[in-house]
């Protein structure tokens, strides 16, 4: 483990340990969903998985209630890596407003470029509105649709490379569904997502390009099973665009671990195969994520 | 915990007490050995079951005031009733709908969402499987529809 990757690692058990003493600070029966309900805070801020979003609503609000959750997570890579810290507010389980900062750390595409930048930051904003269903109670999967705005701060590599660009705006349409006793007397959570984009790597190498400059419309799954209330195993899909013919960009793969020991914390570990980034290959590592909620 | 809330959940611990021993089945035969009933341990099971959940009701002061004017060894004995009857055992339950017993109070998401809970405690403290907790909540769940703000 690097340096820099220790100190990060660092940071965010330091953020969290605020975070977790903070909200231990009220009870335990503050918000009402159930555990878990609330899923685990995506890199770029919205309640989901890690690289998909659900349906859900962040924290554990009911519709009579407000939640909040902060987050701080970490993706590394052979040849990148990316930190994330971001918070979310939502409101009477209808709307989620959610912030992600995002660094993403390139030196070894600085070196291969010669130049000198070895980071790209990126600020997503995200509103999400559930239009109809409950994740458990209703035969009706929930329901929700979501926008995500993005601001790229380092935008010299993604210009180089043909973004056209600095900034952009996914709206994402998805469905999840908590099917109880759903396989073998397990709970199953099933989840489809429709992204209308043309981010590139997620916005941080820019938006559109010389290959397509349109946004479109872009599939994203995600599957778990509930070992019990605490335990959830699963894995996730992203489609992702191929806008710029200079650098090629892979669909994202995840499976992962989350555990959520109570309605406060909850930690994420993931295996991530991201194919091809900006020029170097087989980018699979791993991915952790701690949020904290309430 | 408040005072008069205390008191609340000291009457119904009380009317448990005094409720015990109701039986809310009367057998009519004997079901398959693996079906849901059998899991929750059969007529002896569930009342235990009701019982640990009224335990946890009395203690959860998001519904406790709920049950306020509730007669509570009738609710025990009709919900005892109404398990064992969705869960395949020997009986039918004869009590109003989820509907209509629950019609005109406008309960709300949170009061859901914390009688969910406090079953999946009485379910731990029970120590049923999880395989067995999930299928009675399967069961119960649709049940939100006929409950929430009705």
């Amino acid at each position: 483990m690097s340096k820099a990757t220790a100190l990060i690692l660092i940071k965010i058990i330091l953020l969290n340990g605020v975070l977790a003493l903070a909200t231990v600070a009220h009870s335990e029966q503050d918000r009402s969903r159930l555990l878990a309900t609330g899923g685990a805070s995506t890199i770029e801020g919205s309640a989901g998985g890690g690289i998909v979003p659900m349906a859900v609503l962040s924290g554990y609000g009911a519709r009579e209630e407000q939640g909040g959750t902060a987050f701080a997570s970490h993706v590394q890579v052979p040849h990148y890596s990316l930190s994330v810290v971001g918070a979310s507010w939502s409101w009477r389980n209808r709307l989620e407003l959610s912030v992600a900062e995002q660094r993403l750390s390139h030196r070894p595409l600085s070196q291969l470029l010669g130049v000198n930048d070895t980071s790209i930051r990126q600020t997503v904003v995200g509103a999400k509105v559930r239009l109809a269903g409950d994740l458990i109670y209703t035969p009706l999967p929930q329901i929700s649709l979501g926008a995500q705005y993005k601001k790229n701060y380092d935008f010299l590599i993604p210009s180089a490379a043909g973004a056209r660009d600095d900034s952009g705006t996914d709206l994402t349409l998805s469905a999840t569904k908590l099917l109880l006793a759903g396989v073998a007397d397990r709970n199953l959570l099933l989840n489809g997502t429709l992204r209308y984009s043309k981010a590139n790597q997620l916005g941080l190498v820019g938006f559109g390009g010389d290959k397509n400059n349109s946004p479109e419309l872009l599939a994203e799954v995600s599957a778990g099973v509930f070992f019990n209330r605490h335990w959830l195993i699963g894995g996730e899909y992203r489609q992702k665009p191929d806008n710029l013919s200079f650098i090629s960009e892979d669909d994202w793969y995840s499976a992962f671990v989350a555990w959520f020991p109570n309605r406060h914390i909850s930690l994420v570990a993931a295996y991530v195969d991201l194919g091809e980034v900006a020029t170097f290959r087989n980018q699979h590592g791993w991915y952790l994520s701690l949020q904290g909620a309430f | 915990m408040t005072g008069w809330l205390m008191n609340r959940s000291l009457l119904i611990l009380a009317a448990l007490l005094l409720s015990a021993g109701m039986s809310a089945c009367s057998p009519l035969g004997k079901p398959p050995a693996d079906n849901l009933y059998q899991r929750l341990g059969g007529e002896q099971g569930i009342e235990a079951l009701v019982y640990d959940l009224l335990v946890e009701i009395a203690a959860d002061e998001r519904i406790v005031e709920r049950f306020r004017d509730v007669n509570i060894p009738r609710f025990r004995q009709g919900l005892e009733s109404y398990i064992c009857s969705i869960s395949g055992g020997p009986c039918e339950y004869s009590g109003e709908s989820m509907q209509v017993v629950h019609a005109g109070h406008g309960y709300t998401d949170v009061e859901f969402n914390a009688l969910v809970d406090d079953l999946i405690r009485a379910m731990e403290k029970r120590q049923l499987p999880v395989a067995t907790q999930n299928r009675l909540l399967a069961l119960l769940a649709p049940s939100y529809r006929d409950i929430v703000y009705q």
